[in-house]
């Protein structure tokens, strides 16, 4: 594969803070075009490696290479080239909207017209508003608008939903795949899982500086072998014992009118549908409980507590 | 260069937009030239060598301006930038990390020189102010002094932690400065052991260089405060160098 075609790669990446290992031989690669998500525990050490790829920090070790540059030696091309939204970061506190738009693009070689960016971010009512005036979703809006001030080649956004109500989770969402559509790349990590599952292409999942999983959401469901649950409400007289002996089904119980089915397989629901249909009974309220992303991120990272914060 | 303009233009309007922060470059030095103007008037007096109360006040009060942007205004927004994330959010840009510090010398010393000018106007209009100097040399003067003062409190953003912290000490090395270094009370009027401990007032060589050239003195017969003030620049650079951290 030409390099060309990697927005980032990074081999063997490593960063300590005095005797705490942040981040310890992580590797990966992101292709042009690909939203890329970046799951992880607090303290999982997302934010050392996104810094890492951003030139805001310098690994200890490895193999950094964003759009084919070396973000420690080509820093300022890269940041020409590049978006960025963080985690913490501020404006001052009397600088108004407009006047941050304005003031961004001016420091890139070719930037974007502003005024669109205001209107897609739904903050053109709050152009002559002082940032500090600002509600927590519009300063994180107005962030992301000067993440896209230059039109960069590859957007990174830490945590770009957090903050916003779920209106503006959805038109954020609409506006990753916007970029993507206009052959950009996007790096992004979230605390969501239903957001990576609903954006992204590939997801990595990281814990305690190390990768622990890297494939699509769906893949990532698929290899969780958790148990799939169908649930429906059948007549009194109804004896599962029968649906026990189906091909799949670990598990068939009745609790008063509730029947609760449990297996694994892609087929599971057609065969107990069909043997219910067979058998003539009548249910109703059918539903079915699927692993989904959390359930992968929770199974993955299960050893790791509530300890740590953001690094 | 690229944005580096349009980042001083903002920073001045952003500057402009906190009335606090105007107080002791804008209005302090005005209140106390209308305060002792009004008590003593400018009338030509032995006592200041043969000359008014504002002609000796006024390069004093210039001294008292430069020690608040420096020590106060500059320490306390070169800090707080940073323990907000400003600093943090403007290093992801291709704007040059000078091209940032820079932009705030020039903010800070155009309002030290439009305090400066607001004083001597007012100053001029309402006692007739008497001026012997030279203006290049006062303008000399007072350039050198302010960027001494500048590096003095980019000293202090580096070396606190917190923003909070460049502000007690802001405050800690003005007020001395500022009562013991002749810029408010003319040291005319200081017994012998105020004297002494004013001499290592880093402001009292402002007040000494300025109302010097004020004056008329040559700029040779200023050449311990010169050298004292070149040195704070030079020591409060070469530290804040070493020292400076962006978050």
């Amino acid at each position: 594969m030409p390099l060309t075609t990697q927005a980032i790669e990074i081999e063997s990446l490593a960063k300590s803070y005095g005797r705490l290992r942040a981040v310890d031989g992580i590797s990966f690669k992101v292709g042009t075009g690909e939203i890329f998500g970046m799951v992880g525990p607090n303290g999982a050490g997302k934010t050392t490696t996104i810094e890492c790829l951003e030139g805001m920090r310098f690994p200890d070790g490895g193999v950094v290479r964003v759009l084919g540059l070396d973000p420690r030696k080509d820093g300022h091309e890269l940041r020409e080239r590049i978006g960025v939204q963080l985690q913490q970061s501020a404006l001052p506190d009397d600088m108004k909207v407009w006047e941050a738009l304005d003031l961004f693009a001016s420091y890139y070689r070719k930037p974007a017209p502003w005024q669109p960016l205001l209107e897609r971010l739904d903050i053109t009512d709050k152009r002559n508003t002082r940032f500090a005036k600002l509600s927590g979703g519009q300063k994180q809006r107005l962030f992301i608008a000067l993440a896209l001030v230059n039109d960069p080649e590859l957007v990174f956004l830490d945590e770009l939903t957090t903050g916003l109500d779920p209106h503006a989770r959805r038109s954020m969402w609409d506006l990753v795949r916007a970029i993507r559509e206009r052959g950009k790349t996007v790096f992004l990590t979230t605390h969501y899982m239903e957001e990576a599952e609903h954006l992204c292409d590939r997801v990595l999942v990281i814990d305690h500086g190390h990768v622990v999983a890297l494939d699509s959401p769906a893949n990532l469901v698929r290899g969780l072998k958790s148990e799939i649950r169908i649930l429906f409400t059948a007549e009194p007289g109804f004896d599962p014992a029968a649906l026990r002996a189906l091909p799949g089904v670990t598990r068939a119980e009745k609790n008063g009118e509730k029947v609760i089915v449990a297996g694994q397989g892609d087929r599971l629901i057609v065969v107990v549908v069909n043997a219910l249909d067979a058998a003539g009974v009548r249910f109703r309220d059918l539903r079915t409980e699927q692993p989904d992303l959390d359930d992968v991120f929770l199974a993955l990272t299960a050893e790791s507590g509530l300890d740590g914060g953001s690094r | 260069m690229k944005g580096f303009w349009k980042l001083a233009w903002v920073e001045i309007k952003i500057y402009l937009r906190q009335p606090e922060a105007a107080f002791f470059t804008l209005v302090f030095p005005m209140l106390l030239l209308f305060l002792f103007g009004s008590i003593y008037g400018n009338k030509p007096n032995a006592f200041f060598g043969g000359r008014g109360m504002v002609d000796v006040s006024t390069p004093a009060y210039l001294a008292m301006i430069i020690g608040s942007t420096g020590l106060l205004s500059m320490a306390i927004s070169v800090s707080s930038y940073r323990e907000k994330g400003v600093l943090r959010r403007y290093r992801a840009t291709p704007l040059r990390p000078a091209a940032m510090l820079a932009s705030q010398i020039i903010v800070h010393f155009l309002m030290t020189l439009f305090g400066g000018v607001l004083l001597i106007a007012s100053a001029r209009l309402v006692y007739g102010l008497r001026f012997e100097g030279r203006p290049l040399d006062v303008l000399f003067g007072f350039t050198l002094s302010a960027l001494s003062f500048f590096a003095a409190g980019f000293l202090l953003a580096s070396v606190a932690r917190t923003a909070r912290a460049a502000n007690i000490l802001g405050m800690v090395l003005y007020f001395p400065n500022l009562f013991l270094s002749g810029a408010t009370i003319p040291k005319q009027t200081f017994p012998q052991a105020v004297k002494a401990v004013s001499k290592f007032m880093p402001l009292t060589h402002v007040v000494n260089l300025l109302q010097g050239l004020w004056i008329g003195d040559p700029l040779g017969k200023h050449v311990l405060e010169v050298a004292v003030l070149a040195g704070l620049l030079l020591i409060g650079t070469a530290i804040s160098a070493k020292a400076f951290r962006w978050e």
